[in-house]
This record gives structure tokens, C-alpha cells and sequence, in this order.
């Protein structure tokens, strides 16, 4: 294992999506020595997958990143070793990482519901196949259907058709009513939905089911089609792909092991976007599912307020406030039916890494009983899938994080043997 | 134009361009990412290295995740049992 | 509010409690157990799970050896989630010095017909060909097993269950003895027996009974089908074990019946913290690649912690607690409790229907620790 040199921010930015970037644009601008570590081999989290490829403001952001000064490491943190240390682990080492500031941007991750037939090769998350297309998976004519909920389905099912995919339909659990009062459309139209959020044109045509949710996905080796249940009325739909997902969950597992204060699963943070632990920022997705902008305005909120900016931090105040809104009424919209915790059958895997059926698990009194007894959400994912499953089917909640917040190398854990190496290193050229 | 990635899978040459990802490169082929210890077939479902299911064995290395990971000339690809 | 009066009443739903309460309820009694959180919670969910036989002293050997047979014989009844390996433990030595170790443990077991094989340094590369090279041998102990805690703990409570017994969860004891366990929302059980079975908590509910917390991390790797085939334990381990006063470490992995691999050990005294100390850890797992370098590539899942309860002798508590009638001890059993569950519960059982025990019982005997306050 190689050991890279301690880098020494002012502020580190963990995450490098739109909320990270924005951060570290932002502090870096205003003179501060800045460092992203992020897992990904680009920036730009999952919505700008594919880095500038994902649009002009995409572009502009990498562009004003790049120019910043600010540096970017490739990496995944796991471990706080002391106060203002991070540890993260790359491919060939582990970085070791000191600062004074720390934001958190740590974005989020699809919710998914089991169902029979949901672990069959060719279903996967919604962003999961828009990121899989993103990285060279073929689906030119492919029949995909979208499932699930939230506005990812219609921005994903748009992009998936615009690169040649054929989607037979797209399926919504939030009743048509909730989904007019989102798009503040009196008549609940498909083609208005698609309107209100911009996608007329790519998604024009397309069948569109509210209060409709997958019940079973059949197939040998791979899906070869979805059952949905449409206004109580099941119907079989043939398909390759089958893009599923239940809208977006927090990764708070990094604020955790911090010793964050969360509240209904998000971070807490005042104005500043500061959280309850001392020198720690947060901002995007993680103090609440808000989307692109307001990811964005956090971001850059955070950035100038560990730059010292208040007034001009403050001067955003009211642009968050909007996005805010918006973000409430993208969960009342979007808020997960009763209906769908009946779909699991005894059968149905829930524990994909230790494929712990629905049934094993119904028995169990609480999420670490589950573990202990089953062995559910020990697997590498850490309870990162089945552990929002199991919240919302059973209403179990999780139990604190301990290190490694992912799967690490042993030798990762082992500690940074040998003399402390306190030099710093110039990471990029930077602006002067 | 990009240039062209060939390499192995489940003993197999392929051939895939370059930034296409090893969980991309093991779909095109047809084969499955891993098998699950109650003996399914499972392919990538987060496409953001968080699930595992791409998990796949690259030269000779077990339970590398393939969604995150680029090819490379001459990787050597193979189901993750 | 009082319930009905039991037999016996357990607090502690761990191995031990478990143990004790479906062979409580085997012999007839009318048996309750309290537990604040679930049934193999605390240091049932955190250790190795590991049946072996040590020689650290005749009392320790006789209880575990008593203990493994006991589980060979139970291993046909045991659900298939409960893992029962009997993959045998390989003790290494790594030098000459070690090796004179290695003769004499085999010497000790042999006299006392516990089968051991002496490894030389080839035979040791053949049986673990992930162990470093240079190593000068080992001693296997084929009899020894591995086991999945929390699962035997929940087939033992639900055998005890079947067998009349009656389980409180999630209820906090405030306090055990005088014939009755109190519970924190005032709830009480009235018992002729009150056994204490809380683990590393026990002093909670009996002032003065010595046992402090030794804290251990424990770290399971991601699945390597035949990696690793027997336990393996550096002959350090009793060092470190006997050690009172240093935070230690020791080489000690397990195989799981995933391909799983379970890497400790440690020991802290003065740590009441549940959090992962990353030093301690750092230094255990350099410990364990020093022995198997194989180890530092593998993707390490998940790391915890635990609290073994440990007394000042090394000897767990079986018997009688002096000055109160009703109050019976069985904890203290330091890394030991899987292994010594069962014999406990027998020990225990006997000394209150007043059967004679199979093996001798003042090694394990509460009031020792008082009579050496009395000699003070």
C-alpha cells in the first residue's frame, strides 16, 4: 500500500456533486486551500454523471471548479481517525486528510422495495440504469420500463428514451392528485406533467400510470417482464430492462460517525448550513431530498460560510427558502403508499447481500435482532439497501455506524504505519 | 473517436470502448456480475457502488465493484462466485 | 405489581442465561428470564463464538472440556443457522520457544485424553497455506468448534420457552436479589432462585462482585471460500489474556461457514466506550497480517466492539453469592461464555437441587472472593 503524503486543508469538501462543488467553488474563490475526495472517477455526483457531457451548467460549475483552485482526490472516506483527520481509501492507499473545516456533501442514494422477481439481473435503481447508460451500457431499442416514484423517473425515463431505449410506460405510486398539486396543474395529464417539468419534448407519447407500482418482475436469467398493478388491475408488460425505484434516501452514514444530530433521517443544520458538531458543515441532499438547486445554493452557502462570507452567505437566504418549499412538497407528493409493504412475499429476498427472505425477517423485533438473527444488513452494503426497506416495511430503525462506512482492504484499517508524515503536497496548480 | 478496450470476460475476448465500465463491460457480455450466496444471478442495480451486486473478480482480485471501476486494456474479467 | 412466583428467575438473556434457562426448565422449574434488550445481545452478539478447551489451569480445563462434550452432544439438535464447525483450533508457534509450549500443551491435554496432533512447520504450511512462512509449527486440537452466538442463544431460550419457561424482553432490571427482580417501570418478579447471568453487567445488580469490563474488536471480512480452515491462535494469546493491567492484542481468526473471515483479538481494561478505538484496531490487524499477510488485501465488512466480563482470577462465577439465600452467580466468563455456557448451567443447576456436579465446583464458587476479603 502506498502511503500518500497527509494533505492539510482549510476546508475539505467530501462529495463532489453539485452541493460539493458549490461548496468548494465557493471557499476556494475566497482564497481558502481547498480539497474534494470523492469515489467517482469524474465530479459531479450522479445527476452530472458524465461531467461536463451533463450540460451547460453542469459545464460551467466543473469549469469555475477547475479555475478555483481547489484540488480533487479519488477516494472513499471511512474512518475518522482523530479530531479534523479523515481517513479515505483509494485504490492503491489511503489518503489521510486534515482540515479545519469539513463539509459534508455526501448527496444520496435510491430507496428500493422489494417485490418478487426485483433481484433478477436487468432490474435495477432508476438513476442505476441512467448511470449504467452513462457508462456505456447499450439500450439503443431496448424495452425499459420505469417504475417507482419521484421526479428521477420522468428525468431518467427522458434521458433513456433520448438515447434510443423504448419505454412502454412509466409508473408513479403517487396518486394523479398529489402529482397535480406538484406540478400546480389543475387537470392531471400526463402530457402536463411532462410539461411542468420541462420534458415534454423527449417524453411526448409516453404512457404514463399513476397509483401504479410493480407487484412481480419474471424472467429465467434475466427480467423478461414486470407485472404492475394499475388502479388495482394487474397488467404484464414485456421488457428488458426494468428501472425501479422509490425515490431518494440520505447518505447521513459519514455525519453519523461524526456524531451529527439528525432528525427523520436528514442532518440538522442552522442557516449557515453548520451541523451540531463543531467545524462541520453539511449541505445537499443529506439535510433533506431537495434536488438539483437547492443542492446547489446549499453548496455554495456552505463554501462562503467557512470562508467567512456571512454576508454574502446570507444573501442566499431567501433562494433556499423557495428551493426548500419545493423540496417539501416533492415529499408529500411523493410519499411512499401502505399499499407497497405488501408486496414482498414470503419468499422475496429483502437482504440481497445475504439474501435474507421476507419471511425470516417479519419475525424479527427490531432492526439489530434482524441482524444478529438473520444476518440481514451485515453484508457490504451495510444496510445501505435493505436497511430503508426494512424501515418502511417494519418501521425498524437503524442503529448507530461504526468504521469502515464502507468495505475497506484490512491494510486500510491497519493504520498509517511507519513514521507520521506530516508533509503537505501541492495537489493541483493552482490560482495564485 | 474512442479508442477501443479489449479484455476478458468469464474467459471470453470482448471488445468495448474506452470509458466504459467494467459492470458495463460484464452486461455487453452477457454474464452476470455475481452469484448470490443462495446461488442467484445478480447483476448492478445502484450504479453508484453502494449495493454490491456488481461486485465481479478483476485480475484475479474478488469483490471488486464493477459500476465504479473503468477498463483496461487486457483486464481479466470474471463472475464473482 | 407482582407476577406469579417462579423457580427461578435469570436477568440476562445472553448465552449463559439461555443456557441456564433450558436446563432450569429441562429439570422441571418453573423458570423466568429478564433481559433489557433481546435474547444474545451483549457479549453473545460481539464475540468469536469460538468451543475450545484450555489448560490455562485444572479448574479452567475442567470446565471447558466438560462444556465442549457437552456441545458435541448437543450439535445433532442445532438448527443450521447456529454454524457448529467443528473445524478444530491450531494454536502456532512461532519459534522454538513456542514449540516447547506446543510439547507441553500436548503433554497436558494427552494426559487428560483431549486428542491433539503436534504440527511441524510443513504440516502447518499444508493445513493453513495462508499462514507466513518461517513459522515453527503448531498444535491442532481437532475437538475444538466455532459457532454463531446469537443464534444458539435464541435455540436455547426457545427450547427453554417450549419447556415452560417465560421470557421478558426489553425490560431494564434495577434490582436482583432477595428473592425478586425488580424492573425499572416497577414491575417485579418474585423467584425462590434470582441467578444472575448480566454478563459484563452484572455489578450493576450485585455490589461487590468483582468483575470489570474487558472490552474486544472483532473485524469480519468480505467472503474467501478456503482461505482459512481451522481457528487459529498465536500461543501470545494467553499472554495477552493473562495480562490485567495493558491494553493487548493477540492473533486470533476464525473461518465462518460463509468464507467469511473473523479477525481479533483484543483486550482493553480501563475502556467502558463502545465506539472502535482505531489505534487498538490498527495494532490488532497488523498483528494478524504479521501471521497472515494475505489478510491485508481482503475487504474488511464490518468492525464492532464487546465487553467480556472478567474477574480477577480468570475463573467465571457459579454458585451461591454469600449473604443473600435467593442470589445465585454464573457470569464472569470472560472470552469464555460460549464455550462454558452449557457446563455452567449444569454446575449451577446441580448446586441448587442439591445433585452432586460432574466436576468440582470451588474453583467457581462466588464466596472465594469473599473468603479472601475475610483472610484480608
Amino acid at each position: 500500500m502506498s502511503r500518500h503524503p497527509r494533505q492539510q486543508f482549510d476546508v475539505l469538501v467530501v462529495g463532489g456533486g453539485p452541493a460539493g462543488m458549490a461548496a468548494a467553488v465557493r471557499a476556494a474563490e475566497s482564497g481558502r486551500r481547498v480539497g474534494i475526495i470523492d469515489d467517482n472517477p469524474a465530479v459531479g455526483g450522479q445527476i452530472w454523471r458524465g461531467g461536463s457531457e451533463a450540460g451547460s451548467e453542469a459545464s460551467k460549475w466543473i469549469e469555475r471548479l477547475q479555475s478555483s483552485g481547489a484540488g480533487v482526490l479519488r477516494g472513499r472516506v471511512f474512518q475518522q481517525p482523530g479530531l479534523r483527520i479523515l481517513l479515505a481509501e483509494s485504490d492503491d492507499g489511503i489518503w489521510e486528510l486534515a482540515f479545519e473545516k469539513l463539509i459534508l456533501a455526501t448527496g444520496a442514494r435510491e430507496r428500493f422495495l422489494p417485490f418478487p422477481g426485483w433481484t433478477l439481473p436487468n432490474v435495477m435503481g432508476v438513476g442505476g440504469l441512467q448511470a449504467m447508460a452513462k457508462s456505456g451500457l447499450p439500450i439503443r431499442g431496448e424495452r425499459i420500463v420505469v417504475a417507482g416514484t419521484g421526479p428521477l423517473l420522468l428525468a431518467a425515463a427522458a434521458y433513456l428514451r433520448q438515447h434510443g431505449a423504448t419505454i412502454p410506460i412509466i409508473c408513479e405510486q403517487a396518486s394523479w392528485g398529489n402529482l397535480a398539486r406538484f406540478s400546480t396543474v389543475l387537470l392531471a395529464q400526463p402530457d402536463k406533467i411532462f410539461q411542468g417539468l420541462g420534458l415534454k419534448g423527449q417524453l411526448a407519447g409516453t404512457r404514463f400510470s399513476a397509483s401504479s407500482w410493480p407487484i412481480a418482475a419474471d424472467g429465467r436469467t434475466a427480467v423478461e417482464s414486470v407485472t404492475i398493478s394499475r388502479r388495482g388491475k394487474p397488467e404484464t408488460i414485456p421488457c428488458d430492462y426494468l428501472a425501479c425505484g422509490f425515490h431518494l434516501v440520505p447518505n447521513i452514514e459519514l455525519p453519523l460517525l461524526l456524531g451529527c444530530q439528525i432528525q427523520n433521517g436528514c442532518v440538522r443544520v442552522d442557516d449557515f448550513q453548520k451541523a451540531s458538531v463543531a467545524e462541520v458543515f453539511c449541505a445537499g441532499e443529506p439535510t433533506g431530498i431537495g434536488g438539483l438547486e437547492l443542492s446547489l445554493v446549499e453548496g455554495e452557502i456552505a463554501g462562503l460560510a467557512t470562508a467567512g462570507r456571512i454576508a454574502e452567505a446570507s444573501k442566499l437566504f431567501s433562494k433556499r427558502e423557495k428551493l426548500r418549499r419545493f423540496a417539501r412538497s416533492l415529499d408529500r407528493t411523493f410519499r411512499l403508499r401502505s399499499e407497497l409493504r405488501s408486496l414482498p412475499q414470503p419468499e422475496t429476498i429483502v437482504c440481497r447481500c445475504e439474501d435474507v427472505r421476507y419471511s425470516r425477517l417479519r419475525e424479527q423485533t427490531g432492526w439489530r435482532a434482524a441482524k444478529l438473527q438473520t444476518r440481514c444488513g451485515m453484508g457490504p452494503c451495510q444496510g445501505r439497501i435493505c436497511g430503508p426497506a426494512t424501515e418502511f416495511l417494519f418501521d425498524w430503525k437503524p442503529d448507530s455506524v461504526r468504521p469502515p462506512i464502507f468495505p475497506v482492504r484490512v491494510e486500510s484499517l491497519s493504520g498509517l504505519t511507519g513514521d507520521s508524515d506530516l508533509e503537505l503536497c501541492e495537489i493541483t496548480g493552482g490560482r495564485s | 473517436m474512442r479508442s477501443q478496450i479489449t479484455m476478458t470476460v468469464n474467459g471470453a475476448p470482448i471488445v468495448v470502448p474506452s470509458g466504459t465500465t467494467v459492470a458495463v463491460a460484464m452486461a455487453i457480455a452477457g454474464q452476470t456480475s455475481r452469484t448470490s450466496i443462495s446461488g442467484e444471478p445478480r447483476g448492478p442495480v445502484c450504479g453508484m457502488g453502494i449495493c454490491f451486486e456488481c461486485r465481479v473478480v478483476i485480475d484475479g482480485k474478488p469483490h471488486r465493484p464493477g459500476c465504479q471501476i473503468l477498463c483496461e486494456q487486457g483486464m481479466d474479467v470474471n463472475t464473482d462466485e | 405489581m407482582n407476577a406469579a412466583a417462579y423457580d427461578v428467575v435469570v436477568v440476562g438473556a445472553g448465552i449463559v442465561g439461555a443456557a441456564c434457562a433450558d436446563e432450569f426448565t429441562r429439570r422441571g422449574m418453573y423458570v423466568a428470564v429478564v433481559d433489557r434488550d433481546m435474547v444474545g445481545g451483549g457479549a453473545t452478539a460481539a464475540g468469536m463464538g469460538h468451543i475450545v478447551t484450555m489448560d490455562d489451569s485444572e479448574a479452567q480445563f475442567a470446565l471447558t472440556r466438560y462444556s465442549q462434550q457437552l456441545w458435541q452432544k448437543l450439535r445433532p439438535e442445532l438448527p443450521i443457522d447456529v454454524e457448529y464447525d467443528q473445524c478444530g483450533t491450531i494454536w502456532v508457534a512461532a519459534d522454538e520457544e513456542e514449540m516447547v509450549e506446543v510439547r507441553r500443551k500436548r503433554d497436558y491435554y494427552g494426559q487428560r485424553e483431549v486428542p491433539t496432533e503436534i504440527l511441524n512447520a510443513q504440516t502447518l504450511a499444508r493445513l493453513e497455506p495462508n499462514l507466513r512462512p518461517g513459522l515453527a509449527g503448531g498444535l491442532l486440537v481437532m475437538d475444538d468448534a466455532v459457532l454463531y452466538p446469537p443464534c444458539a442463544a435464541r435455540f436455547l431460550m426457545e427450547r427453554a420457552q417450549k419447556q415452560g419457561a417465560k421470557l421478558h424482553l426489553g425490560r431494564s432490571v434495577t434490582q436482583a436479589g432477595r428473592g425478586r427482580v425488580t424492573m425499572a417501570d416497577g414491575f417485579e418478579i418474585s423467584a425462590r432462585v434470582v441467578v444472575n447471568a448480566a454478563g459484563a453487567c452484572a455489578a450493576n445488580f450485585t455490589p461487590g462482585v468483582e468483575i470489570k469490563k474487558r472490552k474486544g474488536h472483532l473485524v469480519i471480512t468480505d467472503r474467501y471460500a478456503g482461505f482459512l480452515r481451522h481457528q487459529l491462535v498465536e500461543l501470545g494469546y494467553l499472554k495477552s489474556a493473562h495480562s490485567i493491567s495493558n491494553d493487548s492484542v493477540a492473533f486470533n481468526v476464525q473461518p465462518r461457514r460463509t468464507g467469511q473471515i473473523l479477525i481479533g483479538s483484543s483486550r482493553q481494561y480501563s475502556a467502558d466506550q463502545t465506539e472502535v478505538d482505531s489505534g487498538i484496531l490498527a495494532r490488532m490487524l497488523q498483528r494478524a497480517r504479521e501471521y497472515m499477510p494475505g489478510l491485508a488485501q481482503m475487504s474488511a465488512v464490518r468492525t464492532w466492539t464487546g465487553f467480556r466480563a472478567a474477574t480477577p482470577d480468570k475463573l467465571p462465577l457459579i454458585g451461591p453469592w454469600p449473604g443473600d439465600s435467593s442470589l445465585f452467580l454464573a457470569t464472569g466468563h470472560e472470552g469464555l461464555g460460549i464455550t462454558t455456557s452449557l457446563a455452567t448451567a449444569r454446575i449451577l443447576v446441580d448446586q441448587i437441587t442439591g445433585a452432586k456436579p460432574e466436576i468440582p465446583i470451588q474453583p467457581y464458587l462466588p464466596s472465594r472472593t469473599a473468603m479472601e476479603h475475610v483472610h484480608a
